[in-house]
């Protein structure tokens, strides 16, 4: 019987014990028969005995008390479980604080506006939508030509859908979002590990042709930019600012020839 | 639910940490972070998937991150001694060998030693760890063999004590 040739992941495996009982029934035949293969997979799994036994012990440490996840649950509980009211209360208080310090500014500083507040509203509509289970896009991937038509209806303008393929993101789909500076057009990726990004984009009165900018808001990450009076965000969880740079290049890159 | 899920893990998720950042604080402020993320997203996992490796893979991109930052610093600045963070010193008559191979293993690119440390020691599957480090299957295989290829170059070839890199470090 001819079996099929031994591979250097077959050697691994063996080493690993990874192997179903005829498969390592043959490596181990073959290395009976190659002893100087035979010395260097002895070798392998010498250094994985070395290894473990250097390393495992770590797991038995005792583990602190910072790292107890009862209390961490309920830290992050007492955060989140204010009654909707209370919620409320700080909101109304925050925006008074943020309308007392807006009055002192004096009347020559602009409000929010350009690729500043781009972000800022993309921030706001990923932390809305990213996390919905149920509904996250109006329109999924697939939906034919609607997305587009909805969103051309709506902002007067086509607005491509980046392919994100290359870095790991398919897209989900989309829908049209409110801002304060109008209708804004929403696409939403997500890869295999269920992490969201989102990108937003609308025309622009200010800041019509801005190079790209991160995201200034502490909850999520994200570059901003505008081109040809067209404004682009793209977010994503507040610890991938530097997975994101990459993607918002590409983006903009397709983007600039015509995606 | 979510605590008995979770609570099992976090020896074998320092243990990780503390491997690839060879620093005992930083790898349990690391794993308190990613707690906390798996807590505060634990809506997020798949129904399906499995505790382990969406665990593992938060607490790998929280490391990746946290080594990229450090070497655009000072590199190797905060890095203890081998005695310090490991958990038992290494024992006096294999002591200079397991020295000679942490070192081989400290010298690995990140990615052969984030799948060495997968595989060998957290005893995950290969296709796991291909999900945790995002990278196909066969990436996993390849960077396993060429890792365990250096490792086993390094150690035949390095004497017991290299002067220039403990020499360095003493000096710092």
């Amino acid at each position: 019987m001819i079996s099929r040739p031994i591979t250097e992941d077959d050697l691994n495996a063996f080493v690993d014990q990874r192997l179903d009982p005829v498969r390592q029934a043959e490596v181990a035949a073959y290395l009976e028969a190659h002893p100087d293969v035979a010395e260097r997979v002895s070798g392998y799994a010498a250094q994985r005995d070395d290894l473990r036994a250097l390393l495992l012990p770590i797991a038995d440490e005792p583990v602190p008390a910072a790292l107890n996840v009862r209390h961490i649950a309920e830290r992050q509980g007492r955060r989140s479980r204010l009654p909707w009211w209370a919620a409320a209360a700080a909101a109304v208080l925050i925006g008074f604080g943020g309308a007392g310090g807006w009055t002192l500014r004096g009347l020559s500083d602009p409000p929010a506006q350009g690729v500043a507040s781009l972000g800022q509203e993309a921030a706001d509509n990923y932390a809305v939508y990213s996390p919905d289970r149920l509904r996250p896009v109006e329109l999924r991937a697939g939906a034919g030509t609607e997305l587009a038509d909805w969103i051309f209806t709506r902002l007067g303008r086509q607005v491509g859908v980046p392919n994100l393929e290359a870095s790991g993101y398919r897209f989900m789909g989309g829908r049209v979002v409110a801002t304060p500076h109008g209708p804004a057009a929403l696409f939403m990726y997500d890869d295999d590990h269920g992490t969201r990004l989102v990108m937003l984009s609308r025309p622009m009165t200010v800041d019509r042709d801005v190079p790209m900018q991160p995201l200034s808001q502490p909850a999520a990450s994200g570059f901003s930019w505008a081109a040809k009076g067209m404004g682009y965000s793209l977010v994503g969880p507040a610890d991938a600012q530097a997975l994101l740079h990459p993607i918002a290049d590409e983006v903009r890159r397709q983007i600039g020839k015509g995606a | 639910m979510m605590i008995e899920l979770l609570e099992p893990l976090i020896p074998v998720l320092r243990r990780y940490a503390r491997s690839l950042l060879r620093d005992r604080t930083a790898a349990d402020d690391l794993v308190q972070d990613c707690l906390e993320r798996a807590i505060a997203h634990w809506n997020q996992r798949r129904v399906d998937g499995d505790t382990r490796r969406w665990v593992f893979t938060i607490l790998h991109n929280l490391a990746m991150t946290e080594l990229k930052r450090r070497s655009t610093r000072s590199p190797d600045i905060d890095v203890e001694s081998a005695e310090n963070w490991l958990s038992t010193p290494p024992s006096q008559e294999d002591g200079l060998h397991h020295r000679a191979l942490l070192r081989a293993l400290e010298a690995l690119p990140e990615d052969q030693r984030a799948v060495i440390l997968l595989v060998s020691i957290e005893d995950l599957s290969y296709a796991d760890a291909a999900r945790i480090l995002d990278v196909p299957i066969g990436t996993v295989m390849s960077r396993l063999s060429r890792a365990r290829e250096k490792l086993l170059k390094s150690i035949r070839e390095m004497p017991a004590e290299p002067a220039g890199r403990s020499h360095l470090r003493r000096v710092k």
